[in-house]
C-alpha cells in the first residue's frame, strides 16, 4: 500500500492525516458496530429475560452523548484538517532551504509532456528529477481535464486547458516512482502513466547533459505533432524547447481567438497569478 | 429523413454487444408473446399502463428498478471480470470503446434508473397510505413522472443496440463530453436519457411534497408523521431544489453539442470547471435524495420489528433536516483537487464532516430503538442490521475523504469507488430491499419467502465485503478508477477477490429471483388477510392487503406518532365502519403513457438529428398536455354500496383482531 509508504514530505504528512482521522473516527464507529450486534443478540425476541420497554423512546443522557461525542470528534478533526489543508496546499512551496526546480507538465492525449524551463529541455512520459530538491510544477492540459498524480510523493492536481494549476512535491530518497493521470480522459486513459525517477543531484546533472545531446527539438510544429492523440507514446527527450512553450499552450485557449473574451482570461491563466506571487 | 441514423449504427461486429442485444430482444419477445397468448393486453392497458392509482404506479416503478438493477449489475460483472484479467500485456476481453461505455452506463443506470425508480416506487406505495390519504395530490402528474423515467430507461437500453452509449463517465465531465472529444451519439443518449428521467423526478418531488403537506389525515400533525414520510418529505425538497440545476447543466451541454455554443468548451470562454460545479450542486444532494428514503425505511423496520417506539423521534427529524440543509453546502468536496485555495477547500471539507454528526445521531437512534426491544429477525430486519454494521465503515471513509489533503491522494482512486458503494449499497440499496420485503405483502397481498430472502441477504452482505474491501486497499495502492487495463501486477490479486465478490452478489440476485418465484408459487399459504402481517405501527397496515383502490373507506383520525399501535391499545383498530360514502377517485387515462412514448421518440430523434420527428413529437407532447388540461371529466365515484360490499368482504375473510 504505497500511500502508507510515502517517499516525500507531502506524502508523509498526508499519511499521518489519514491515520489520525481513521483513529479518531473509530471512537464512534467501533462502539456503533459492537452495539448493533450486541443489542440485536441481547434483545432478540426469544430472550424473554431481557428487559422489554415498548414505550421507552427518549433519554436526555443518551441524546447528549450521541450529539456531543460526534461534535467533539468533528471539532478535533476539523481543526486538524484546517491546519493541514493550509500547510499542504498544493500551491504552497516546500520550505527546505534548497532552491526548487521548475517543471512544466502538460497533459496531452494520452501522454505527459514535462518541460524543464530552466534547462530548456523536455521529456515525454518520463519525469527525471533529483531527490531532496523541491519540485515546483506548473500544470496545464492541451486536451480534456486530467489529473497529475505521483502517489508516493503526495498530492494530485487537475490539469485543465487554458489554465494553469500548481503543485509542489519533493522526494526524500532516490527511486523509481509511478506517476499517472488519475482523472478519466477517454480512450487512451489506461496507458497514460509514466515513471517518475528520483536520482541524486550529480546523476541528475549527468542526465541533463545526456538530454542536451538528444536529436529531437521541441518547437511549435513538433509540439503540434506530439499533441495528436496517441496511446503508449515512447519515452522521448527533447534537447531544446521553444521559449515560453507552456504559456503558448495556455494562450491558445485564452488569447488568440476570433472573439477575445474577458471571461476566458479571467478563468484562465490570470486565475493563478495572485497565488504565483507566493512562489517567488 | 433519418438524420444520422443508418444501418451502420447497429454494432454487428461486436459479439458481446450483439449477444446482450439479442438476449434482451428475445426476452422482450417472450414477454410480448406470453401477454398475447394469455390475452392480457386489455388487462395490461386498463389495469396498469393507464392507471393513475399510486399503488400500481409504485409497483411499476419497482419493476422498472429491478429490471434496471439487472442491467446495471451485468455492467458491474463485466467491469469486475475485465479488471480481474487485464493486467500487463493482457488487455482483457473488452476494448476501451466498450469498457468506457459500460462504466458510464453502470453509473447512470444505478443512480437514475435503479435507485430513483426504487425510492419513488416505495414512496408511491407507502406515503399516501401512511398519511391516511386516498391518492397523491396530482395522480396524472404521477403517471407522467413514471412514464418519463421509463422513457429515459428505454433510451439507455436502445443505445445498446442502436449506436452507442456515452464513453465519458456517468458524471459526464466537460470538456470530454463536448463534440470535439466525443463526436459520436453516445453522449447524446446520456443527455436525453438523463434529462427526460430528471424532469420526471422533479415532478415526483413536487407531487409528493404537496401530497405530504396537504393530504394528511386529521390529527396527523407534522410531528406525528411516520419517519418514512419525513424522510420522503426532505427528499422531495432536495429534488425540487437540486433537479433544476441538473436540467440546466444538461441543457447547456446540449446547447454546446447541438448549436456549437461554448458553455463548457476549452475555447471561446467556455468554463469546464463550471460544469463540475453545476453537476455536483445537483449530484451531492442527489446522494441524499437516494439515501434519506432508505433511512426512512430503516426507521420503520427497526421500530416494527423491535416492537418498540422509534427512539428519539424528534432528534431524528431534526437530524434529517440538518442533513437536508447541509447537503447543499458540500459539493466542492467532489473536486478538492481542482486547484481552489485552502480556505475554499477547508470550508467544504468541514461542512462535509458536519454531515457526519446528524448521520451518526441517526445511527445511534436506530441502535437505541433496538435496545430494550423484542427483536424479530425477519428479512427486512436482516437488511437493517447489515446496513447498521456496514454503513458506518462507508461513513468513516467518507469523513476521511472530506479532509482535503487526504482527498489529494485518495481522489479518483478505487478508494473513492469503495467509499461510495459502501454508502450507497448498504445505505440505499439494502434500505430499498428492506422496504421491498417489508411492504411487499401490503402491495400485492402475500408475503415474500423468508428463507430465500435471508439467503439472498447473506450473499449480498458477504459479496459486498469481498467486492469492495479490496478496492479500499487498491485505493491505498494508488490504483485510479475506470482503468480498462493496468500495468501493475500487484493490483491483480485484489481485483480477482473483488470479481469473486461480484459473483457472490450475483448469487444473491439469483436467490432474490428464486425468492420471488417461490413466493408467487406459495402465495395462497402466505396470503395476508389481516392487512397487518408484521404487527405494524403505522396507518398503512390498517388497510387491506392489497388495499382497495380508495385505500381507506373512512379517513382515519390520528392521535399518536405510532397511529396504529395507539388504535390497537385503545381497541379501535380494524373496526368496520357501519356507514360509507361515495368516494371520488381519478379515472384512468392513457395520456401519461402516450406522453412517455412521445418523450422517448423525442429523445431518440434528438440523438439521431431527426429534426422533423423531434419537432413532431415535441408538438404532440404539448397537444397531449393541452388536451388533458381541457378534460374536466377526470374523476369517477365509487358508490357507497360498492365500498360497503368491498369492506364487508374484507372483514368477513379476515375477522379483525387486535393482534398481540
Amino acid at each position: 500500500m504505497i500511500l502508507f509508504d510515502p517517499k516525500g514530505p507531502i506524502g508523509n504528512d498526508e499519511r499521518f492525516l489519514i491515520i489520525a482521522a481513521i483513529v479518531l473516527m473509530l471512537i464512534v464507529v467501533v462502539p456503533a458496530m459492537v452495539m448493533a450486534i450486541w443489542f440485536a443478540l441481547r434483545y432478540r425476541a426469544s430472550n424473554t429475560k431481557a428487559t422489554y420497554m415498548p414505550k421507552w423512546s427518549y433519554s436526555a443522557k443518551i441524546h447528549l452523548v450521541v450529539w456531543l461525542v460526534p461534535v467533539a470528534i468533528v471539532t478535533v478533526l476539523g481543526y486538524l484538517a484546517w491546519s493541514r489543508t493550509h500547510r499542504l496546499d498544493p500551491y504552497k512551496p516546500i520550505d527546505s532551504g534548497v532552491r526548487p526546480i521548475s517543471i512544466e507538465a502538460v497533459s496531452l492525449d494520452w501522454k505527459w509532456l514535462f518541460i524543464y524551463p530552466e534547462r530548456n529541455i523536455a521529456t515525454v512520459n518520463q519525469l527525471v528529477f533529483p531527490a531532496n530538491v523541491p519540485l515546483s510544477f506548473r500544470i496545464t492540459s492541451d486536451t480534456v481535464m486530467t489529473s497529475f498524480f505521483i502517489p508516493q510523493l503526495g498530492s494530485q492536481i487537475y490539469a485543465m486547458a487554458g489554465m494553469q494549476t500548481r503543485l509542489h512535491l519533493m522526494a526524500d530518497e532516490p527511486g523509481v516512482y509511478y506517476g499517472q493521470n488519475q482523472q478519466f480522459s477517454g480512450r487512451g486513459f489506461s496507458d497514460m502513466h509514466f515513471k517518475a525517477i528520483a536520482i541524486s543531484l550529480e546523476e541528475f546533472e549527468a542526465w541533463l547533459q545526456r538530454a542536451k545531446e538528444a536529436p529531437d527539438k521541441l518547437d511549435w510544429a513538433r509540439f503540434k505533432e506530439l499533441a495528436k492523440p496517441s496511446v503508449g507514446h515512447p519515452v522521448t527527450t527533447f534537447s531544446s524547447v521553444q521559449p515560453d512553450l507552456f504559456d503558448h499552450i495556455i494562450d491558445k485557449y485564452t488569447r488568440k481567438q476570433v472573439n477575445p473574451s474577458a471571461m476566458s482570461k479571467e478563468s484562465g491563466a490570470a486565475r493563478a497569478k495572485p497565488r504565483d506571487s507566493e512562489d517567488s | 429523413m433519418l438524420g444520422k441514423l443508418s444501418l451502420s449504427a447497429i454494432p454487428y461486429d461486436k459479439p458481446i454487444v450483439m449477444g446482450a442485444v439479442s438476449s434482451a430482444l428475445l426476452l422482450a419477445m417472450v414477454i410480448l408473446a406470453l401477454i398475447t397468448y394469455y390475452r392480457k393486453w386489455t388487462y395490461l392497458w386498463q389495469e396498469w399502463l393507464t392507471s393513475l392509482d399510486h399503488k400500481k404506479i409504485g409497483i411499476m416503478y419497482i419493476i422498472l428498478a429491478l429490471v434496471m438493477l439487472l442491467r446495471g449489475f451485468s455492467d458491474a460483472i463485466l467491469m469486475r471480470s475485465q479488471q480481474a484479467v487485464a493486467v500487463g500485456a493482457s488487455q482483457g476481453y473488452l476494448p476501451p470503446e466498450h469498457f468506457n461505455q459500460i462504466f458510464s452506463a453502470h453509473g447512470t443506470i444505478m443512480i437514475v434508473f435503479m435507485a430513483m425508480p426504487f425510492l419513488v416506487g416505495l414512496m408511491n406505495i407507502v406515503v399516501p397510505q401512511q398519511i391516511g390519504a386516498r391518492d397523491v395530490a396530482f395522480p396524472f402528474l404521477n403517471s407522467i413522472s413514471f412514464w418519463l423515467t421509463t422513457a429515459g430507461a428505454l433510451l439507455v437500453m436502445v443505445s445498446l443496440g442502436v449506436g452507442e452509449f456515452s464513453k465519458a463517465g456517468w458524471s459526464g465531465y466537460a470538456p470530454l463530453t463536448e463534440k470535439q472529444y466525443s463526436p459520436s451519439t453516445g453522449v447524446d443518449y446520456w443527455i436525453w436519457a438523463f434529462q427526460i428521467a430528471g424532469i420526471g423526478s422533479l415532478m415526483s418531488g413536487i407531487n409528493f411534497l404537496v401530497t405530504i403537506l396537504r393530504m394528511r389525515a386529521p390529527g396527523m400533525t407534522l410531528m406525528r408523521m411516520p419517519m418514512f414520510v419525513w424522510t420522503t418529505f426532505f427528499t422531495n425538497v432536495l429534488m425540487i431544489f437540486a433537479f433544476p440545476v441538473l436540467t440546466v447543466a444538461l441543457a447547456l451541454v446540449a446547447l454546446d453539442r447541438y448549436l456549437g455554443m461554448h458553455f463548457f468548451t476549452n475555447t471561446l470562454g467556455g468554463n469546464v470547471m463550471m460544469y463540475a460545479n453545476l453537476f455536483w450542486i445537483w449530484g451531492h444532494p442527489e446522494v441524499y435524495i437516494v439515501i434519506l428514503p432508505a433511512f426512512g425505511v430503516f426507521s420503520e423496520v427497526v421500530a416494527t420489528f423491535s416492537g418498540k417506539r422509534l427512539f428519539g423521534y424528534t432528534s431524528l427529524v431534526y437530524a434529517t433536516a440538518a442533513i437536508m440543509v447541509l447537503s447543499f453546502s458540500v459539493w466542492v468536496h467532489h473536486f478538492f483537487t481542482m486547484g481552489a485555495g485552502p480556505d475554499v477547500n477547508i470550508f467544504f471539507g468541514i461542512t462535509t464532516m458536519m454531515i457526519a454528526i446528524p448521520t451518526g445521531v441517526k445511527v445511534f437512534n436506530w441502535l437505541f430503538t433496538m435496545y430494550r426491544g423484542r427483536i424479530r429477525f425477519t428479512t427486512p430486519m436482516y437488511w437493517t442490521l447489515g446496513f447498521l454494521t456496514t454503513f458506518v465503515i462507508g461513513g468513516m471513509t467518507g469523513v476521511l475523504m472530506s479532509v482535503p489533503p487526504a482527498d489529494y491522494v485518495l481522489h479518483n482512486s478505487l478508494f473513492l469507488i469503495a467509499h461510495f458503494h459502501n454508502v450507497l449499497i448498504p445505505g440505499s440499496l439494502f434500505g430499498f430491499f428492506a422496504g421491498y420485503a417489508y411492504w411487499f405483502p401490503k402491495a400485492v397481498g402475500f408475503r415474500l419467502n423468508e428463507d430465500w430472502g435471508k439467503r439472498a441477504f447473506w450473499c449480498w452482505l458477504i459479496g459486498f465485503y469481498l467486492a469492495f474491501m479490496p478496492l479500499y486497499v487498491l485505493g491505498f495502492m494508488g490504483m485510479p478508477r475506470r482503468m480498462e487495463h493496468y500495468a501493475n501486477p500487484a493490483w491483480q490479486p485484489y481485483l480477482v477477490i473483488a470479481a469473486g465478490g461480484a459473483a457472490v452478489i450475483l448469487l444473491g440476485i439469483i436467490f432474490q429471483m428464486v425468492q420471488l418465484a417461490v413466493s408467487i408459487k406459495d402465495r395462497r399459504a402466505t396470503r395476508d388477510l389481516t392487512g397487518d402481517p408484521w404487527n405494524g405501527r403505522t396507518l398503512e397496515w390498517t388497510t387491506s392487503s392489497p388495499p382497495a383502490v380508495y385505500n381507506f373507506a373512512r379517513i382515519p383520525v390520528v392521535r399518536d406518532i405510532d397511529a396504529l399501535t395507539d388504535m390497537k391499545e385503545k381497541g379501535v383498530a380494524f373496526t368496520q365502519s357501519d356507514q360509507y360514502h361515495d368516494i371520488p377517485m381519478p379515472k384512468n387515462t392513457g395520456k401519461g403513457f402516450i406522453i412517455g412514448v412521445l418523450n422517448f421518440i423525442l429523445g431518440f430523434a434528438m440523438v439521431w438529428y431527426i429534426w422533423w420527428l423531434a419537432l413532431l413529437s415535441a408538438l404532440s407532447i404539448l397537444l397531449m398536455v393541452i388536451a388533458r388540461s381541457a378534460d374536466d371529466d377526470t374523476h369517477y365515484l365509487v358508490p357507497a354500496e360498492e365500498v360497503a360490499r368491498i369492506e364487508t368482504q374484507r372483514y368477513r375473510s379476515a375477522p379483525p383482531t387486535t393482534a398481540d
